[in-house]
């Protein structure tokens, strides 16, 4: 795991390079360099870790599954999209780019861990890791209230359920006296259930919940995600989301797999109430920006369909979404970032002034509304076929594609606003071929995840 | 290799088509079509020795191929596709719209989804197709259509997709009922479908069915349509009712009917009586119609109705008359809408009491109006006669308990499409007569579109046989 070390040492590197460097724009390409950097160190990982036998580190704090390091690679590499797509928008978020830049590196530090951990100490630091960077990006804009509140309420009920995570880290010690998530699966019978260790289990489903923002414990998402500044929500939402769902289904997936009676009925009810709660509130949303928060809900909700269920396709469908989702998200907020009107009349016209962009929004729209050909369809058809292969929770595919319909309406107004309304939008700044090269590298990925999916499974 | 080239064809130049300005878009559109008709009609022909296949590897982790079969069902409704797109192609030439080289690309593209859906022998491939064709025809309705065209092409668009995700969730799980490895290809589908029990059966039916319920559309799930055919572009409205409709027979047809022998046996009685009710029901509407585009669409739910309950009725020669009349309405419709929308750009209105005496003002024009509205109502000698005397026959022959009844009340439907369709052509082509805005019979390219359409239907009606042959022995294997 070269990987963690890197992108330490990265982060360190973008630290002083703020010291150093004075131009925002070197301080960007800088970065940009590293990333592509760290996405090489990666796949050095991925090349150099033999493919059967998972490798223990660091006195057995570590598992490397080869899936695991194919899942780093990959959430790098879409940290690297996000990067080039969106750091003109990161250098204008406040003067501090450089720590920008090496805050994302140490998140990508905390992904690294919780998609290796072996033991439930290291996912308690890996959940911190990753966190405390975000609570710091969502206030970067200082001046602005609306970011700080962000900060603040994400920081609050970040620590809040960090608490609860390690209560149930706790629990679950008490009742199996190991902290290693393999040794558990010996330990904890069905048969001979201690009840605290079931006490544990809640309490880490309820606290990774809040990671992920699952209904009922999804309230701090939309406030966060609409008041950071939109490039780091963008991160929010899409990679850092991602890494938290491939912590969840580890844990339930190896540890918890053999008592998947006692918790599976909570997490489906969890699931619909995201699915829910996610979809029909996106439907009133009048700015695009708290949209998408709303839809990062409701597409939690199929990505929880691969912790629910506990078989081999829940591993191919949690990575496939995690990317779909991760590069048709980062795009469009690379499209919305552009505009100076959040709201859907902000887009009214767009097909007329840029086309190239509403094109490319719709793709991207298209996607995470699961259209076939693109991305998000093969995703959402990889976690559902997940669920129907275990067999009795046939109940929520079908609550489930409902609600997906339901999606196609305000994903689709977007469309009709580029598309059939007239208008002017206007934009923080020129588009330039530079971005515009971008967003169809984005877009061309879109419909090779859509049409090739196994290209990205090859690891797993 | 041929079969692919169906769909590229269209889809290469559907794509081109956007970068293309003026009437480059047009000729391009024009040329592609005839192209494909071609292709079409080769590969119709080659039906006759042995169905034309392809297959090529696609996603062999989830068992699903691009697998493309053209029996005499598939082979018949491309040909179908290959003439109506044509025919839009041609009386096309002299109207101009906004954008033409995204309207035609759209067009197209649709046309490329078209082909995919009659072609596919996987059902991943089918959905994929299924969902392909509808997205470039949203586009067109909201871009090009009347006024209310957003909200009521997005209702359409809602409507079709909750049925197609159903539709899904029930293939995925046939998928996993097949032997080994998961698979999608059709004779696994269906024989994983015919083996699951009755009680599965029965519940799954409804998963897939909705979908092609929703597209054809049966009542009570037919409200999106008369709003949709009413705002679509002239030519859009064509792709709607001529072909996409027939998306939803087609499936029942490939689809459902073999997959789920128990499930469809256990609900035919229902599917047949919400049909008959929707053919009285449609019927009745379209009589007090004014608007000529809402009555020929409320007729259309009609005709769709009756096919839909024959195909339900388990009689082989009415399977046979399903078939041979998809190809007959697909024709007639759109020699319907063809004629409306000239009757449109002439008078500037198709309300029917605003209008009058077409047959002594543009008298080509009434010719074929008349021809066309009598073989909408299934006189003898016309393309429509043969399909509804199979139909019709199939019905009474078939095994539900009611088929009698079933058919009586079916033929009622016959009596009042004559009222309507004769009163429509009372008011329009004859009476007093109304001035035309535009004063001017009908144009050299409008002739060769209503030529085509007038020809088959007199050529079918008089000798059906190329027809029934190509479509004979396609019912055996859907009715066992």
């Amino acid at each position: 795991m070269k990987a963690i070390i890197a992108t330490t040492v990265f982060g360190i590197i973008m630290m002083f390079a703020g010291i150093v460097v004075n131009n925002k724009k070197s301080v960007a390409s800088i970065a940009a360099l590293l990333f592509i950097a760290l996405l090489g160190v990666n796949i050095w990982d991925l090349l150099t870790t033999s493919a059967n036998a998972p490798q223990l580190l660091y006195g057995n704090m570590l598992r490397v599954e080869h899936y695991s390091l194919w899942f780093n690679t990959l959430m790098t590499g879409c940290s690297v999209l996000y990067v080039l797509l969106m750091g003109k928008e990161i250098q204008k978020v406040g003067s501090h780019v450089a720590e920008y830049f090496a805050l994302i590196f140490f998140i990508l530090c905390g992904l690294y861990i919780l998609s290796t951990y072996n033991n439930l100490l290291m996912l308690f630091i890996g959940i911190e890791i990753l966190s405390i960077p975000q609570y710091i990006l969502a206030g970067s804009d200082k001046r602005n209230l609306k970011s700080s509140e962000a900060s603040l309420k994400y920081f609050l009920m970040g620590a809040f359920s960090t608490g609860i995570l390690l209560m149930g880290i706790a629990l679950l010690y008490g009742a199996a006296r190991t902290f290693n998530i393999m040794d558990m699966v010996g330990i904890l019978h069905s048969d001979a259930l201690n009840p605290l260790a079931l006490a544990g289990i809640m309490f880490i489903m309820i606290a990774l919940s809040f990671k992920v923002s699952a209904a009922p414990m999804h309230m701090w998402t939309p406030d966060v995600y609409d008041g950071a500044p939109t490039p780091f929500t963008a991160y929010m939402a899409t990679v850092v989301k991602a890494s938290a769902f491939f912590a969840f289904l580890r844990l339930f997936q190896v540890s918890f797999n053999s008592l998947s009676e006692h918790w599976t009925i909570i997490l489906a009810i969890i699931t619909a109430a995201t699915l829910l709660v996610g979809n029909v509130t996106a439907v009133f949303q009048q700015s695009v920006k708290r949209m998408l928060a709303y839809s990062s809900i409701a597409q939690a909700g199929f990505m929880l369909f691969a912790v629910l269920a506990v078989n081999q396709f829940a591993w191919q469908g949690i990575i496939i979404y995690a990317v779909a989702y991760s590069v048709a998200t980062i795009g469009i907020f690379s499209v919305l970032v552009k505009l100076k009107d959040y709201t859907y009349d902000g887009f009214n016209g767009l097909a007329k002034k840029e086309p190239l962009l509403a094109f490319t929004a719709s793709i991207f729209l298209f996607s995470l509304a699961g259209i076939p050909l693109t991305g998000g369809f093969m995703a959402k058809y990889y976690v559902l076929l997940a669920v129907v292969q275990q067999g009795h929770l046939l109940w929520l595919v079908i609550f489930a594609l409902l609600m997906a319909a339901i999606s196609v309406y305000y994903y689709f107004r977007v469309i009709i606003a580029m598309y059939f309304k007239t208008g002017t939008p206007e934009f923080n700044s020129p588009i330039t071929m530079g971005d515009k090269v971008m967003l169809m590298v984005t877009c061309i990925l879109v419909f090779l995840l859509g049409i090739f999916p196994q290209i990205f499974l090859y690891h797993v | 290799m041929v079969l692919l080239l169906l769909i590229l064809i269209p889809l290469i130049t559907g794509i081109l088509s956007f970068a293309v300005k003026g009437d480059g878009a047009k000729a391009l559109a024009l040329i592609s079509s005839i192209l494909t008709l071609g292709v079409s009609a080769y590969v119709s022909g080659a039906n006759y020795t042995a169905p034309i296949t392809y297959n090529h590897d696609w996603i062999p982790i989830l068992g699903t191929q691009l697998s493309f079969v053209a029996d005499g069902m598939s082979s018949m409704l491309c040909l179908l596709t290959g003439i109506v797109v044509m025919v839009v192609m041609i009386s096309s030439v002299n109207k101009n719209v906004e954008s033409p080289g995204a309207f035609y690309g759209f067009l197209l593209l649709s046309q490329a989804g078209l082909m995919g859906v009659f072609l596919a022998y996987d059902a991943l491939v089918f959905y994929v197709f299924w969902e392909l064709a509808l997205i470039p025809v949203y586009f067109l309705c909201s871009r090009w259509g009347g006024e209310k065209r957003i909200q009521v092409t997005f209702k359409f668009f809602i409507y079709t997709f909750v049925g197609s995700l159903m539709m899904l969730a029930g293939l995925i799980y046939l998928s996993m009922q097949t032997q080994g490895l998961s698979s999608y290809s059709w004779p696994d589908i269906v024989r994983a479908g015919a083996s699951l029990p009755p009680a599965t059966q029965q519940w799954l039916f409804w998963l897939i069915f909705i979908a092609f319920a929703i597209k054809m559309p049966i009542f009570p799930f037919h409200t999106w349509q008369p709003d949709t055919y009413e705002q679509s572009p002239t030519p859009v409205t064509i792709i709607l009712s001529a072909l996409m409709v027939k998306m939803g027979l087609y499936a029942v047809l490939r689809w459902l009917l073999p997959v789920l022998p128990s499930g469809v046996a256990y609900w035919s009685d229902t599917v047949i009586i919400l049909s008959v009710i929707g053919i009285i029901y449609a019927s009745c509407i379209a009589i007090v119609q004014t608007d000529m585009k809402r009555l020929v669409a409320y007729s259309s739910i009609a005709h769709m109705g009756l096919m839909c309950a024959v195909a339900f009725s388990h009689s082989n020669i009415g399977m046979h008359g399903v078939m041979v009349q998809m190809f007959n309405h697909g024709i007639t419709i759109t020699g319907m809408w063809l004629i409306i929308s000239m009757v449109e750009n002439r008078w500037g209105t198709r309300d029917m009491t605003k209008l009058g005496g077409m047959a002594t003002s543009a008298p080509n024009m009434a010719i074929a109006f008349v021809i066309i509205s009598l073989a909408s109502i299934a006189l003898p000698l016309t393309n429509g006669f043969i399909g509804e005397f199979m139909l019709f026959n199939g019905l009474f022959s078939g095994t539900e308990s009611n088929h009698v009844t079933m058919t009586v009340i079916a033929g009622l439907g016959i009596i009042l499409g004559a009222v309507y369709t004769l009163n429509m052509i009372q008011k329009t082509a004859y009476g007093s007569t109304v001035k035309m805005t535009i004063a001017k019979d009908l144009s050299m390219n409008e002739y060769l579109g209503l030529a085509i359409i007038v020809i088959l239907i007199i050529f079918l009606g008089v000798y059906p046989k190329p027809l029934l042959d190509l479509t004979s022995g396609i019912a055996g294997m859907i009715v066992k």
